[in-house]
C-alpha cells in the first residue's frame, strides 16, 4: 500500500505538468460556458436573443431564470466525470 | 381543527423527527462530529449539504423578491447556483486533498502565517454574522406567522429556539438529520407550488407551468401565456413589467457575480467538502448538492410569478378595470382570511385612504397612473404594506390550499431558517474558540474553557444578530446577499490564489484579504449605515445615489478584484514563497495520496 502510493507520487511528479495543464484547459472551457449562459444569454446578450420566443417571453429570460441552472448542473457533472477519467489517464487517482 | 393547531402539529412533528434522528445517530467525538459526511454516499451528502445551504433567504425570501421585481432579481437564481460551478471546479477537490477541517487552517498553512489564519477567521466571523442577521429576519417572519404574534415577538422567541438548537449542537453534524430537513423543506416548497401550478396552468410541474398558457376555470387553455398575462396586469396597475430588464446591466452582472463568488467562499458550505471520503467524491458531491438545490431554485421563479398573479387578481377580483376588492369582503370572505392573519404580524397592512370602502392596489408613484387615479378618486395605493418576506409563507393561503399544506410550509420555513442559523452559529463559535482563542491567543486553554468560550461566542453572536435583525438592513435575502459580498471579497480570492498560484505569498495574501474585506465592509456601511444602524449612512442605497454607481449588494465582486490585485501586487515585491509551500501547492493539485481529513 505504502509502496503503491510512493509510485503514484513519483508518477504524479513526472506528469504533474501535463495533468495540471489538461485540468486548467477543462476548467477554462467550462468557465467560458458558465459565463456565456449566465452573464451572456441571461443578462448582457439578452437583447440579441429577444427574437426567440419561449412561453410568453424570450429565451434570455428563460436562461436567466432556469436555463443557466440546468447548464450549471451539466457542467459540474461533466467536470467530475472528465476529471475522474483524467486522473486515471495520468495515474494520479487515489 | 383550526389552522393554528394544525401549524403547531406540523412544526412539532418535524422537530420531533429531527431530534429523534439526532438521538438515534448521535455523534460521539469531535472528529465524528466534523466528519459526519465521511463514509456517506455523495448523493446523501449532497442532500445534507443542500439542507445546510438553503436558508431563510432561499426558502422564505427569494421568491418574494422575484415576485415583486420580476426579471431583475434573476440574479439570485443564477448567483446562488452558479457559485457551485466555481466551488466544484476551483476549490472543492483541492481543499479535500489538503485534508484539514477548516478554511482558516488551509489559509494559515498555505500562506505559512498565523496572521493569515487570524485574518481569515475575522473575515469568516464578519461574513457569518451578517448572514445570521438575514436568517433572524426570516425566523422572525416564520415564528410571527405561525404563533400569530407580532414580528418582533416572533424574532425574540425564534432567537431563543435557534440558540437552544445550536447549543444542542450534535444535530448539525448528523447528516441524516439534515437529510430529513431537506425532505421536509423541499416538500413544503414544491407541494403548494404544484397545486398552484395546476390551478393556474393545468401543469403539475411548476417550472414548466411558468412558461405555459393559463387555463380557465373549466380547465380549458385560455391561449394566453402566464407571463404575458402577468405582464399585462402589472403594467395596467402602473408597475414595471415583469419580464423586461429595468436594472442597469453593470449592477446586475456585478450582483450576480458577487453572489456566485460568495457562494464559493462561504466556510460552512466549503467545510462539507473537506470530509467526503475521496477527492473524486468531492467533485460528485458538489454536483449532487446542486441537483437538490436546483429542485427548489427551478420552482422558485414559478412560485414568485404565480403568487404575484394571484395577489393582483385577488385585489382586483373584477379585473383591473373593474371594482377593487372591498374592505367588507376582506374582513368577511374566507378567501381573504390570510390578509387578516398576516396583518397581526405587522408585515401586511391596508388602509382605505379615500374612504370608498374599497382597497385599490396600484403603483401610486407611476405618472401614467396619476390620471386614472384622479378620474376614479383614488388617493394613493391602499395596500400600504406587503413585506416581501411573507410571500412564500402566505402563498398556500393566498391560493386557498388545504390547511395541512399551510402547516407543512410553516414547518419547511422553520427547518430552512433554523438549520442554517444554527450551522452558522456553530461556525462562528468554533472560529472564536478553536481558531482564535486556542489557535492563537491562549493555546494552553483547557477543553472545558474552550467549550465555554464557544457557548459565550454563540450567545454574543445571536444577541448581535437579534438586535440587528429587529431593524434589518433589508429583506432576508438582501441581507444574506451582503454576507455573500463580504465572503466573496475576502475568503474566495485567498483560497483560489492559494491553489492556482505559487507566487502569492504570506504578505500578499494578508494584504489582499484585508483590503478586500475593508473596502467591501466600508462601502456597505456607507450605504446601509454603520453597523447597519439606520440613518448613519452617507449615501442613499440606490444605483443613482451610490458612491461608484454600484449598489452595496453588488460591491463584493469589486472587493474580490481588489483582493486579487493587491495580493499579486504585494507578492511581486516581497519575499518569494518558500520551496516547501510550492511543494504543498503541487501536492494539493493532484488527487493521489489523499488521506482522511485530520485535525490540527
Amino acid at each position: 500500500m505504502a509502496e503503491q502510493s510512493t509510485n503514484a507520487d513519483a508518477r504524479a511528479a513526472e506528469d504533474a505538468g501535463g495533468y495540471w495543464a489538461a485540468n486548467i484547459r477543462i476548467i477554462l472551457i467550462s468557465l467560458v460556458i458558465w459565463a456565456v449562459v449566465s452573464f451572456g444569454f441571461g443578462i448582457v446578450l439578452r437583447p440579441m436573443l429577444s427574437g426567440i420566443e419561449v412561453g410568453g417571453t424570450d429565451l434570455g429570460f428563460w436562461f436567466a431564470q432556469q436555463g443557466s441552472i440546468l447548464v450549471f448542473l451539466g457542467l459540474i457533472f461533466f467536470y467530475a466525470w472528465r476529471m475522474n477519467k483524467l486522473d486515471k489517464e495520468y495515474g494520479v487517482e487515489e | 381543527m383550526d389552522q393554528f393547531t394544525l401549524n403547531l402539529l406540523f412544526v412539532g412533528a418535524s422537530f420531533a423527527l429531527y431530534i429523534g434522528i439526532a438521538v438515534w445517530a448521535r455523534a460521539g467525538s469531535t472528529s465524528e462530529f466534523y466528519a459526519a459526511g465521511r463514509g456517506v454516499h455523495p448523493v446523501t451528502n449532497g442532500m445534507a449539504t443542500a439542507a445546510d445551504w438553503m436558508s431563510a433567504a432561499s426558502f422564505i425570501s427569494m421568491a418574494g423578491l422575484i415576485a415583486f421585481t420580476g426579471y431583475d432579481n434573476s440574479s439570485f437564481l443564477m448567483g446562488w447556483t452558479g457559485g457551485y460551478v466555481l466551488l466544484a471546479l476551483l476549490l472543492a477537490p483541492y481543499l479535500r486533498k489538503f485534508g484539514k477541517f477548516t478554511v482558516s487552517e488551509f489559509i494559515g498553512d498555505r500562506f505559512y502565517s498565523p496572521t493569515a489564519r487570524l485574518v481569515a477567521v475575522i473575515c469568516l466571523i464578519v461574513a457569518s454574522t451578517t448572514y445570521v442577521i438575514g436568517q433572524m429576519t426570516g425566523v422572525g417572519v416564520a415564528f410571527g406567522r405561525f404563533l400569530e404574534i407580532s414580528n418582533t415577538s416572533g424574532l425574540l422567541i425564534g432567537a431563543c429556539v435557534v440558540f437552544a438548537y445550536a447549543v444542542f449542537g450534535g444535530m448539525k453534524g448528523v447528516t441524516y438529520t439534515q437529510v430529513a430537513q431537506y425532505c421536509v423543506l423541499i416538500m413544503a416548497y414544491t407541494i403548494p407550488a404544484v397545486f398552484i401550478s395546476l390551478q393556474l396552468t393545468g401543469t403539475p410541474i411548476p417550472a414548466l407551468g411558468l412558461f405555459s398558457e393559463t387555463v380557465n376555470s373549466d380547465g380549458a387553455s385560455s391561449g394566453v401565456y402566464l407571463l404575458t398575462k402577468l405582464d399585462q396586469i402589472v403594467t395596467d396597475l402602473g408597475f414595471a413589467s415583469y419580464t423586461e430588464a429595468h436594472k442597469d446591466t453593470l449592477n446586475m452582472v456585478l450582483f450576480t457575480l458577487s453572489l456566485m463568488i460568495g457562494t464559493a467562499g462561504l466556510p460552512h458550505v466549503i467545510m462539507r467538502f473537506f470530509t467526503v471520503p475521496k477527492v473524486s467524491d468531492a467533485r460528485w458531491s458538489a454536483g449532487w448538492t446542486l441537483v437538490f438545490i436546483a429542485l427548489l431554485y427551478l420552482t422558485a421563479p414559478a412560485v414568485g410569478a404565480m403568487a404575484r398573479l394571484n395577489i393582483s387578481e385577488m385585489m382586483w377580483p373584477n379585473g383591473v378595470n373593474g371594482e377593487a376588492v372591498s374592505v367588507e369582503t376582506i374582513e368577511s370572505d374566507e378567501k381573504y382570511n390570510w390578509m387578516l392573519t398576516w396583518q397581526k404580524t405587522g408585515l401586511l397592512d391596508w388602509e382605505d385612504k379615500n374612504g370608498d370602502g374599497k382597497i385599490q392596489y396600484y403603483n401610486d408613484k407611476s405618472d401614467a397612473m396619476a390620471d386614472k387615479a384622479a378620474a376614479n378618486g383614488w388617493e394613493g395605493n391602499e395596500l400600504t404594506k406587503f413585506n416581501r418576506d411573507i410571500l412564500v409563507l402566505a402563498n398556500p393561503e393566498i391560493a386557498n390550499l388545504p390547511g395541512w399544506v399551510i402547516g407543512l410550509v410553516a414547518a419547511g420555513g422553520l427547518a430552512a431558517a433554523l438549520s442554517t442559523a444554527a450551522g452558522l452559529l456553530l461556525a462562528i463559535s468554533s472560529a472564536v474558540s478553536h481558531d482564535l482563542l486556542k489557535g492563537q491567543l491562549t493555546p494552553n486553554m483547557s477543553e472545558k474553557a474552550e467549550l465555554m468560550s464557544a457557548r459565550v461566542a454563540m450567545a454574543v453572536a445571536i444577541g448581535v444578530a437579534t438586535i440587528l435583525g429587529l431593524n434589518p438592513p433589508g429583506f432576508a435575502a438582501q441581507t444574506v446577499a451582503l454576507a455573500f459580498g463580504l465572503a466573496a471579497a475576502s475568503i474566495f480570492p485567498a483560497l483560489m490564489m492559494g491553489i492556482f498560484s505559487k507566487k502569492v505569498n504570506n504578505v500578499g495574501a494578508v494584504a489582499g484579504m484585508l483590503s478586500g474585506l475593508i473596502f467591501t465592509l466600508v462601502y456597505i456601511f456607507l450605504h446601509k449605515g454603520w453597523l447597519f444602524i439606520a440613518g448613519t449612512n452617507s449615501f442613499p442605497d440606490t444605483v443613482d445615489g451610490s458612491l461608484f454607481g454600484i449598489q452595496s449588494t453588488a460591491i463584493g465582486a469589486v472587493g474580490a478584484m481588489i483582493n486579487f490585485a493587491v495580493a499579486f501586487g504585494v507578492s511581486s515585491v516581497t519575499k518569494e514563497t518558500p520551496q516547501e509551500i510550492k511543494d504543498l501547492v503541487e501536492s494539493v493539485r493532484t488527487p493521489a495520496g489523499a488521506g482522511a481529513a485530520v485535525d490540527h
